[in-house]
């Protein structure tokens, strides 16, 4: 009886073990399939590929620059942007709301997240790039001489997707952030409040101490933001240049890959556009990697455990 | 005490503790107006558009008024299911060994993994999708576009069906093996079934994020001008089809493009209200 119970025990965990390897599986399958794939390209540029800024498919010279440049430019302007709002968010929902209000809050800024970037993208062509482009009209002329605000203006660029980078990566950072703020111990504020604080220097006592989560619930919405496709193809302009200016049209990694994969006819080229895909994959992979070590650094004993969410969303839901 | 600005210092702090929370509140507005700005637009321009026709009609060529978009509405339903058809067993019984071997090594491999894969930018799975189900067989597919759908599901059901395993109170488990029952039983016909509504309603959820994905279907999927329900033809999605027509210079293609934006917006809606419904039940579980 017992042997045959420790059979059947066992067999479940064989069961349900081949299922969760599986999982595993597929990750280590996409860094071997997309290293595969771009071998070409890595035999035949090397470190170049992602020195040089040419990118010219018809005579064969790919350099990577341009979309790295225009990645980072994008991706590190939405968390200028995104980021004091987001902790805002996280602040007056976890500490300065009353009750009643929380639940419908969390979910409004979380459907923020639910709206599919290709609904972004479209309002962003016919709504927000207008405004963006008498925004950059109205310039003064002062700054247009600036190299950051120097260029045609024509709505489509950088400030474009850094700002509609910045409402999509606003829930992800926010909701972490919430989550990180509850682990902060209650005694902690009542403490500071003991002591004479304001409300504000209470929060930022709290904020303090939650640092280590803060910054790590940041990194996850630049993860988020180094590979958000859609809503910026259709913003940015598509046009591989390295430009300091936000009016400029500039390119991105994931779009050059969603605009050129299908068109890349010889092996090179697609080689070229799978290696932009395996080095974004490996990026992606060590920044989430390092915002969750920092996020769960927030749980060690006596903390409570900080929950990433998987989607926004779902928080309400789990 | 006061300073050059005639502010006593206590009440300096006071501006400022009250400046903070203005900015707080501020930004909450901030984050908002987007949302009801992008609703705002696809519901007033998506009306205009949206008929009777779009659901039933196919793709009209340029320059012909009406049409619709019925081969993209089947294509995404047809597309979604096989990724759901690949995902579920593999993201339950995953959750279900995370869940219970919390412990061991593996399991914390299998969940690092789960949270990477969630990680990987959805353009990053469509050309893995496409070296695995597109490059053999020379041919742009739906079945292809299921499995780059299905494995951008997995890890959000596994991790949902971990965290809820993990919310059953341990004593029901610990009843069934008293009764005699083995761990497979104990899981299967008492865990599994108690955290049921919770894990459904993040399937719904994963659903209506896979739903609006359409960065792994360019190439993986592709598109089709005509109807189709063959797993192994290239065909329209409803994403892919809104791209194409938002991206195009005709002013009549722009008002389909919103006419999907609208179906979209609407089935994420529908889901994430459903599962806001869903969750207030499931509370009543946790409070134990």
């Amino acid at each position: 009886m017992a042997r045959r119970i420790r059979s059947g025990d066992f067999g479940f965990r064989l069961g349900t073990g081949v299922f969760a390897f599986a999982l595993v599986l597929i990750v280590l399958a996409i860094g071997f399939e997309l290293s595969r794939q771009s071998l070409i390209s890595i035999q035949k540029f090397g470190l170049n590929f992602w020195r040089t800024s040419t990118w010219d498919p018809v005579a064969g010279e790919f350099g990577a620059l341009p979309f790295i440049w225009g990645t980072l430019y994008s991706s590190i302007l939405a968390l200028v942007i995104s980021t004091p709002v987001a902790l805002g968010i996280a602040i007056f929902i976890s500490e300065l709301c009353p009750g009643w209000l929380k639940q419908p809050l969390v979910f409004l800024t979380e459907l923020l997240a639910a709206i599919p970037s290709i609904v972004y993208g479209l309002w962003g062509i016919f709504v927000l790039v207008p405004a963006v482009r008498w925004l950059e009209t109205s310039t003064p002329g002062v700054l247009r001489q600036t190299p950051m605000f120097s260029g045609p203006t024509l709505g489509v660029g950088m400030l474009a997707a850094g700002l509609i980078l910045a409402i999509m990566v606003i829930p992800f950072t926010s909701s972490v952030a919430r989550e990180v703020l509850k682990s902060v111990p209650l005694a902690q504020r009542e403490g500071a409040y003991a002591l004479g604080a304001t409300r504000f220097e209470a929060i930022r006592a709290a904020v303090f101490f939650a640092r280590t989560g803060i910054i790590g619930a940041v990194m996850l919405g630049f993860g988020r933001a180094l590979g958000e496709t859609m809503a910026v193809t259709m913003v940015i302009g598509n046009n591989p240049q390295i430009s300091a200016s936000l009016f400029a049209p500039q390119y991105t990694m994931p779009a050059v890959i969603a605009n050129e994969f299908t068109e890349a006819a010889d092996e090179l080229y697609l080689s070229a556009l799978v290696e932009i895909g395996l080095v974004l994959f490996i990026v992606t992979l060590v920044v989430n990697g390092l915002s969750r070590l920092l996020i769960w650094s927030m749980a060690r004993p006596g903390k409570a455990r900080v929950r990433v969410p998987t989607v926004p969303a779902q928080e309400s839901a789990a | 005490m006061t300073n050059a600005f005639g502010f006593s210092r206590t009440s300096r702090r006071k501006l400022m503790s009250s400046l903070f929370v203005g900015f707080c509140a501020l930004s909450v507005l901030l984050a908002l107006m987007p949302l009801a700005f992008v609703l705002f637009f696809v519901v007033s321009q998506g009306i205009r558009a949206l008929n009777f026709d779009f659901f039933t009609q196919m793709p009209k060529p340029v320059g012909e008024a009406g049409g619709g978009m019925a081969n993209a509405i089947v294509g995404t339903l047809l597309v979604t299911s096989l990724g759901s058809l690949m995902a579920i067993p593999i993201g339950i019984l995953s959750g279900v060994y995370m869940s219970e071997y919390a412990g061991t090594r593996f399991s914390s491999a299998v969940r690092f993994a789960a949270d990477a894969l969630n990680g990987v930018p959805s353009i990053v799975i469509g050309v893995f999708a496409y070296g695995i189900a597109v490059l053999p067989f020379k041919q742009f597919s739906a079945l292809a576009g299921g499995v780059a759908l299905g494995i951008m599901m997995i890890p959000i059901i596994a991790r949902t069906t971990e965290e809820l395993l993990l919310l059953v109170p341990s004593t029901m488990r610990e009843g069934a093996l008293a009764l005699g029952s083995t761990r497979a039983g104990a899981v299967f016909r008492v865990v599994l079934p108690a955290a049921l509504p919770g894990i459904i309603t993040g399937i719904v959820l994963a659903l209506a994020r896979i739903a609006g994905e359409t960065a792994p279907l360019l190439f993986t999927s592709f598109n089709n001008r005509f109807f189709t329900t063959s797993l192994r033809q290239p065909i329209a999605t409803l994403t892919v089809q809104v791209y194409t027509y938002a991206i195009s210079p005709y002013e009549d293609w722009h008002r389909q493009a919103w006419a999907g934006a609208l179906v979209l917006v609407t089935i994420v809606l529908c889901c994430s209200l459903l599962a806001r419904v869903a969750a207030r039940r499931i509370e009543g579980l946790r409070g134990h």
